[in-house]
């Protein structure tokens, strides 16, 4: 009796144990099975609209063909600025964080804060930037948006700066102090060297981030249907344009919407690759 | 240095005089490079308070209209400036919810998959794999969701859920009405696919922690992989779960794009999954630049404020548990 009732439940252990070995197997296939759906589809479709006019004309009337030069000129300015603005800021933000007050109550109020900011919805940080700069101007512009990207820009910056100059050993700063090297040329000459495979990788990744984002540009550098430099006018995005063609019925744009799709998804796949291929190489 | 070697009298005391020059340019410096990094730390604090700052200062002529029924009323109406949040905080919350039904246990299943049961050699490239669903942007997922998923839901899946569910007392109704593709439940679907990468990877990193000593004793016991994994590990690993499933409802409240393409922005309160519906998110995305009037364009800074209110207390919570754990293991 007692060796039954045993071997039933050794039976129902392992077939318990089975089943659930069989839905991690199930889940994991789930999950993967997503981003080659995506990918393929991406692929398929956005080949197809792939030619050289889409990076030599301008996006097109409704109905006509064309190409999406201006909104990938007006993507790499802003992030351009964006980065130019972001990255200092954050860099230095993350060594105070790690180099002068590791403990103080400044840098943990502040930790707290970038990790909320980290991952705070982008359309709130368009509200803000709408607010602050589009109002009171009077009128969009792609100075806004690539204000928007930068705050987005700063928080991933801080924290990756951060982390890595907390991995720099204080032997090395010990070491910088006993010859008698003042701490701003220690930071600067000795940590930031030994971190700069993990700060670039942080700047790598904040581009990565920015050059997808599409609601924080919706109101502050709105688009534009022409060739425009001028960052004090509203400036077309990649991302922006995506939003609009995509949703729109006309199919030349439905076909430019995923060409451009590709051309962003390439561009921050590639991105985050280079960047874990850098942290990867120095561990 | 090689002035040491100098013995002149006068030399000397230009090199003391040097000395000290070089000595207090350098304390300059230092002085001057600890001001600006702190003055760097207090920028990122200044936009944070200005982020709150702008939102409650554009959404006072809202909530000084419509005070706080603004929150529990439906209406959205243009035309007679009549807003109310009740539509999107709803919507928000319902899609947000159907995406971590789905999220969270597979989200765990694959952690439990890729520390527990897979060959080392796989690990790390379905662990890459799985992190890159995390690095496409919200507007792939969007344009993804309207052209493929929409479509193919409307045609097999929805039908099929309306068939089954007809005429169930609380199913029914959850899943009633006309297969329209776009609506709630493909628009929570989409953001359990997005949100799954950070509850893996919060998951698979908690859960490689546990102890090994710990599994070993549970596997000396004659625990199965199942039994070591619900009894020892996912106990262990509690807290960092909570706060990895928490980061990624901060995520699927917050989203926009990949919500907006496929929501169908419709300002009203159905009990019907499969009904469109608007998010947060979505109505600022669709309204914001055609807002016409003060009262319109704040009553939307004002669905900002309150998105950004909830999305900081789930976010404030998950820092929280992950820093218990950290300060656990630390």
């Amino acid at each position: 009796m007692a060796v039954a009732a045993n071997n039933a439940l050794y039976a129902r252990r392992r077939l318990r144990n089975n089943l659930a070995k069989g839905l991690a197997l199930a889940a994991t296939a789930f999950g993967l099975g997503w981003l080659v759906l995506i990918l393929g589809v991406l692929v398929f479709e956005g080949l197809g609209g792939l030619s050289l006019s889409v990076f030599t004309e301008n996006t097109p009337p409704p109905g006509s063909a064309g190409g999406l030069l201006n909104a990938i000129v007006g993507s790499i300015v802003m992030t351009t600025l964006a980065v130019l603005i972001g990255t200092p800021i954050g860099i230095l933000a993350g060594t105070y964080m790690a180099e002068y007050g590791r403990h103080d109550r400044l840098s943990t109020l502040v930790r707290f804060i970038n990790d909320i900011l980290l991952s705070a919805p982008s359309i709130v940080i368009g509200l803000f930037v709408y607010e602050v700069m589009v109002a009171p101007m009077g009128h969009f512009s792609g100075y806004a948006g690539a204000v928007a990207l930068a705050v987005i820009v700063i928080p991933v910056v801080v924290r990756t700066t951060e982390d890595m100059l907390t991995l720099v050993p204080d032997t090395l700063r010990e070491a910088a102090a006993s010859i008698g090297l003042p701490r701003a040329h220690m930071i600067v000459r000795i940590a930031y060297r030994a971190a700069r495979a993990g700060i670039v990788t942080g700047i790598l990744l904040a581009i990565a981030r920015i050059s997808g984002e599409t609601a924080p540009l919706l109101f502050t550098a709105l688009n534009n249907q022409f060739w425009s430099v001028d960052m004090n006018a509203p400036m077309p995005s990649l991302p922006v344009v995506i939003f609009q063609f995509a949703l729109s019925p006309y199919e030349e744009w439905q076909k430019l919407a995923w060409t451009g799709a590709l051309l962003i998804t390439v561009t921050v796949l590639g991105l985050s690759i280079l960047a874990r291929s850098l942290t990867a190489r120095k561990s | 240095m090689s002035e040491v070697t100098l013995n002149d009298t006068t030399l000397r005391g230009n090199e003391a005089r040097s000395r000290a020059a070089v000595l207090h340019r350098l304390r300059a410096t230092d002085t001057a490079f600890r001001i600006v990094t702190r003055t760097a730390v207090l920028a990122v604090l200044a936009i944070l308070s200005g982020v709150i700052l702008a939102l409650v200062i554009g959404s006072v002529p809202a909530l000084k209209a419509f005070g706080l029924g603004f929150v529990g009323s439906e209406v959205w109406n243009p035309v007679t400036e009549q807003f109310g949040a009740l539509a999107p905080i709803y919507g928000t919350l319902v899609t947000s919810f159907i995406a971590m039904v789905i999220a969270v246990p597979v989200g765990i299943m694959i952690a439990f998959f890729l520390t527990e049961l897979c060959p080392l050699w796989l690990r790390r490239p379905i662990g890459i794999a799985i992190e890159l669903l995390a690095g496409i942007p919200s507007i792939i997922y969007g344009i993804w969701g309207l052209f493929v998923l929409a479509p193919f839901l409307q045609k097999y899946v929805q039908p099929f859920l309306i068939d089954t569910f007809d005429g169930v007392p609380v199913l029914g109704s959850l899943f009633e009405g006309p297969p329209y593709g776009i609506g709630m439940l493909t628009a929570g679907f989409i953001l359990a696919i997005m949100v799954l990468p950070f509850i893996t990877a919060i998951s698979r990193d908690v859960f490689d922690a546990v102890p090994a000593v710990l599994k070993e004793a549970a596997y000396g016991l004659g625990c199965t992989t199942w039994e070591v994994f619900k009894s020892v590990i996912v106990p262990y690993a509690r807290v960092g779960v909570i706060g990895g499933v928490m980061l990624g409802l901060g995520r699927a409240l917050g989203e926009t794009m990949a919500v907006t393409f496929v929501i169908g922005n419709a300002h009203k309160v159905s009990a019907s999954i499969l009904a469109p519906g608007t998010t947060i998110s979505a109505s600022i995305a669709n309204e914001f630049t055609e807002a016409v009037g003060d009262l319109y364009t704040s009553s939307l800074i004002a669905l900002g404020l309150i998105l950004f209110v909830i999305t900081f207390i789930v976010l404030a919570i998950a820092r929280y548990m992950l820093l218990r754990l950290q300060q656990r293991a630390g």
